[in-house]
């Protein structure tokens, strides 16, 4: 079963790499980019019986690695 | 076997460099350890849990398994590092430095974590370090205020934490070495990475784990440009044998 896994900085703190990157969109004819962040998207293809339990085990995934829960949040879609 | 000319020095700690995939300064600490301060010292793989043998850990710099994902993350779960609780209960003592300052933070060692630099350029330069506490094992060598030469050579080095950690790291005065001017003002000017308060260096709540990202094992010979890093070393090695009756230089 195919997981997708979002993980973002938390809001309020400083995304330099978003930054940039809204820079090059301004820069490059894009005025109205009024704010630009960042994240990962990670496609887990779990093996699971039901989805419940494959979102289950992305979660623990997530707190065990996937995401540093001093910067990040994360969500399971 | 003591080759003319130098001096023997007593065996005072037993060290221990990790190794893990894509790490690189393990040889020059190693060299530093062995060489330069006469001291007993082996690689430590990885994948080894067993520190028994060991007073002082050190994690080097480098790219631990690529540093995919985060920097230190997928090393900050690796063997070695889950057997450092163990290890730091029972007294031993760890260094990390550049990537094992961040695999420190990741294993949750040290509080915070180390972002990309806010400059997002990779800086590879040489940096001051003001020393705001001398009351641990790294440090006891130094004077309150003194400045440090070191380098530093990394892309993600900005010390972020929250309010209340940061709050609770100044109360207890776990800030050790922050980024400073040639004359020690903590200015935003000399701070090479937009570092929280300028943060390059905190320890454990006990004082026996130091994360810093500069490296001490650049500065530890003449020839290399400056021999401030020693001095970490050397307030180990005297803590350990005359505890609370350092001399400070």
């Amino acid at each position: 079963m195919k997981i997708r896994v979002l993980v973002r900085l938390k809001p309020g703190i400083l995304d330099v790499q978003g930054a940039a990157v809204k820079r090059a969109l301004v820069g490059l004819g894009f005025p109205d980019v009024a704010d630009l962040r960042v994240g990962k998207m990670i496609e887990v293809d779990v093996d699971a019986p039901s989805e419940a339990q494959a979102r289950s085990r992305a979660d623990e995934m997530c707190r065990k690695l996937l995401a540093n829960p001093v910067l990040e949040d994360y969500t399971i879609e | 076997m003591v080759n003319a000319g130098e001096e023997e020095r007593p065996d005072l700690m037993r060290f221990g460099v990790v190794v893990f995939p894509g790490t690189w300064s393990d040889c020059d600490f190693h060299y530093v350890i062995s060489e330069v301060l006469r001291q007993p010292v082996k690689y430590v793989w990885h994948r080894d849990r067993n520190l028994d043998d060991l007073d002082c850990v050190i994690l080097p710099g480098g790219f631990s398994y690529g540093d995919y994902l985060r920097a230190g993350a997928v090393a900050g779960r690796s063997p070695v590092v889950e057997a450092l609780g163990g290890f730091i209960d029972r007294g031993g003592h760890v260094l990390g430095s550049c990537n094992g300052f961040q695999i420190l933070c990741e294993a949750g060692l040290l509080p915070g974590a180390l972002m990309r630099n806010e400059c997002l350029q990779y800086r590879c330069q040489s940096t001051h370090l003001v020393v705001d506490n001398v009351d641990t094992p790294f440090t006891r060598g130094m004077r309150p205020g003194q400045i440090l030469g070191m380098p530093i050579s990394h892309g993600e080095g900005k010390y972020y934490c929250d309010v209340a950690t940061l709050a609770q790291l100044k109360r207890n005065n776990r800030v050790v070495f922050r980024y400073a001017t040639a004359d020690g003002q903590v200015t935003r000017a000399a701070n090479p990475n937009g570092s929280l308060e300028n943060i390059a260096g905190i320890v454990s709540e006990a004082g026996t784990v130091l994360g810093l990202m500069p490296h001490p094992e650049r500065a530890a010979e003449r020839t290399m440009g400056g021999t401030d890093g020693l001095l970490i070393f050397q307030s180990l090695l005297g803590s350990l044998v005359e505890d609370g009756s350092f001399l400070k230089r």
